[in-house]
């Protein structure tokens, strides 16, 4: 699949170059109905570049709201978050974001015209270029069938590619994903994990991807952002470009996905619990409250 | 009773089944010509109206009194008469001209509140406030004050129209908009839309079929308004519309007539519901699976 040699040579570069997006002692709120709600507090992470960086932790972390953070649609509480040394206000077409839900796509545009969207909306390109990039990025997902078929004759995970496409066609300096495979069938999902991987390959976008599967966040990512539940604090960041889909259920995934497991659930308990003890089974863990 | 059940299934012999083509098995089949007759939609209304037609011929018969209820056929006679003189023609024309243009201009109106109602909140208070105030108040009851202001003439009946389009439609519109879901709206701000392109390219597509709805409410609601304006004050568009036709005839004791008026109005109803809208639904929402 991919080549860890190669990664690791870009990590140890990474001290050489800045890092693309900065996020700086970031505290986020926000309102319910009754009350302001504490979502993270003071979470620092850098995100280099070609990194496929994943805030992982359990439901209510602030992670996607970290995550709406990034793209520009919350703005922080405190703290500050710079792209290439920028301060991020407002959401803009440099950070595309891949949605969970399956209506990212307006149902009113063909598969070609949502790729095309941003590409026009942005101004970034004339009609005749944003169709023949839109075309590109859709063949590299394998669609190229179906670029005049409407959303809703569409199944699920190809949502999920046009949507990849799509945020791939702008070229963002960041690829922005929110559980973008949650709502996708297991055999889908990874089938999903595995293309991702491949496209990662061949362009070398830096992703920045939420999850809270743990087996996603080794396999998809290179480096791993722990958060600890409500209010989210960074809790460990830890390396995972060793590991891929060929190696689910090896020792060392196996030892690292304990280790995850053991620093998300164990905080201020001081013995161990016995869910520890037993293997992983990684059919698809998914746990929330 | 007497067996108890086996604490584990038994262990059952595995099996594969290599499997063969299928030839000669028809996987799709069309409907026959009969089902796919009856599938046509104008096929069953137009059944309903050919029995309705046979139902009013078969009372009016009975009935036998052509003052009170010509029949069908007596009236489908007006009807052709009315169009072959011109006369019938020439007033509906007249009526539908005037509807068209407030139509228009009610539908642009009514686009800037709701506009400003989902960039404003000053816009919204005032939406919601002039909404609940003028939404339950019938339109036809502006017509003798607009008569005071506008004089007679189509300026009057285009105020009293435009009021029966604008807020049928701006409430639905804005219904329409806040329905629209969280992440469409934030990936259309993601590609760095704003303001009035947000609006076009987001926000009216996505709320299309409220949209749509609220036009057709618009378009009745002006229709009938401008009937009745033409009946009550028959001469106010100066020229006399439908709504004279009938009136004058009526007075003349020429029932057939009226009812070939009124048949008028109710084609343009089924006309414009079944060839423009429904239209018009076919090609945007139908199409893009956002309705049934």
């Amino acid at each position: 699949m991919h080549n860890p040699a190669a990664e690791t040579a870009s990590v140890s570069a990474a001290a050489v170059h800045p890092p693309l997006l900065q996020v700086d002692r970031v505290s986020l709120q926000y309102r319910s109905a009754t009350a302001v709600v504490q979502a993270t507090h003071e979470v620092s992470f850098d995100v280099h570049p070609a990194d496929r960086f994943v805030l992982l932790g359990p439901s209510g972390c602030g992670k996607s709201s970290l995550l709406k953070s990034v793209a520009g649609f919350l703005p922080p509480a405190a703290g500050e978050i710079r792209l290439e040394g920028q301060a991020v206000h407002q959401p803009g077409p440099d950070r595309i974001v891949v949605f969970q839900e399956f209506d990212q796509l307006p149902p009113w545009k063909t598969v070609l015209q949502n790729v095309m969207f941003p590409l026009l909306a942005s101004r970034t390109l004339g009609k005749r270029e944003a169709a023949e990039r839109a075309r590109h990025y859709l063949d590299k997902v394998g669609l190229a069938r179906f670029a005049d078929a409407y959303p809703h004759t569409l199944s699920g995970g190809m949502k999920a590619r046009v949507a990849i496409a799509r945020a791939l066609a702008m070229q963002p300096k960041m690829l922005l994903m929110d559980e973008p495979f949650a709502a996708l069938d297991a055999l889908t999902r990874r089938k999903m994990q595995e293309e991702l991987l491949a496209l990662w390959e061949e362009v070398r976008f830096t992703l920045l991807f939420v999850t809270h599967s743990i087996e996603e966040a080794l396999v998809v990512g290179n480096r791993i952002l722990l958060l600890s539940p409500h209010p989210g604090r960074v809790r460990a960041e830890i390396n995972s470009h060793q590991y891929d889909l060929s190696s689910l259920g090896g020792a060392g995934f196996q030892q690292t996905a304990q280790r995850i497991h053991r620093l998300l659930f164990e905080e201020g308990s001081g013995s161990p619990t016995p869910t520890t003890e037993q293997a992983i089974h990684f059919g698809d863990v998914r746990f929330s409250y | 009773m007497s067996h108890p059940l086996p604490q584990t299934p038994p262990i059952r012999d595995e099996y594969e089944i290599p499997l063969a083509p299928l030839p000669g098995l028809v996987l799709q089949r069309q409907f026959s010509l009969p089902q796919r007759i009856w599938q046509q939609d104008w096929v069953r209304k137009g059944a309903i109206l050919v029995l309705l037609a046979l139902v009013w011929e078969i009372i009016a018969r009975w009935q036998d009194n052509d003052l009170l209820l010509p029949t069908f056929l007596q009236t489908a006679q007006a009807f052709l008469d009315g169009l072959r003189s011109g006369e019938l023609f020439g007033k509906t024309w007249l009526s539908l001209q005037v509807l068209l243009k407030a139509y228009v201009l009610g539908i642009v109106a009514a686009f800037v509140l709701t506009t400003l109602a989902v960039s404003t909140r000053f816009g919204r208070d005032l939406l919601s406030t002039l909404t609940s105030m003028f939404n339950p108040l019938p339109a036809i009851a502006l017509l003798p004050i607009a008569l005071l202001w506008f004089g007679l003439g189509e300026g009057s009946l285009i105020f009293v129209l435009v009021h029966s389009v604008l807020w049928a439609l701006a409430v639905n519109t804005y219904a329409g908009f806040l329905g629209v879901s969280e992440t469409l709206r934030m990936a259309g701000r993601n590609y760095g839309l704003r303001g009035l392109g947000f609006v076009l390219q987001v926000l009216v597509p996505a709320a299309l079929p409220s949209i749509l709805a609220g036009l057709r409410i618009g378009w009745a609601f002006a229709w009938r308004t401008l009937i009745a304006a033409e009946l009550v004050f028959g001469a106010t568009s100066g020229k006399g519309g439908l709504g004279w036709y009938i009136f004058q005839n009526r007075n003349e004791l020429y029932t057939d007539k009226v009812f070939a008026g009124l048949a008028m109005v109710i084609i343009i109803g089924l006309l414009v519901e079944n060839l423009v809208f429904n239209t018009l639904e076919r090609v945007t929402v139908k199409k893009w699976g956002m309705q049934r």
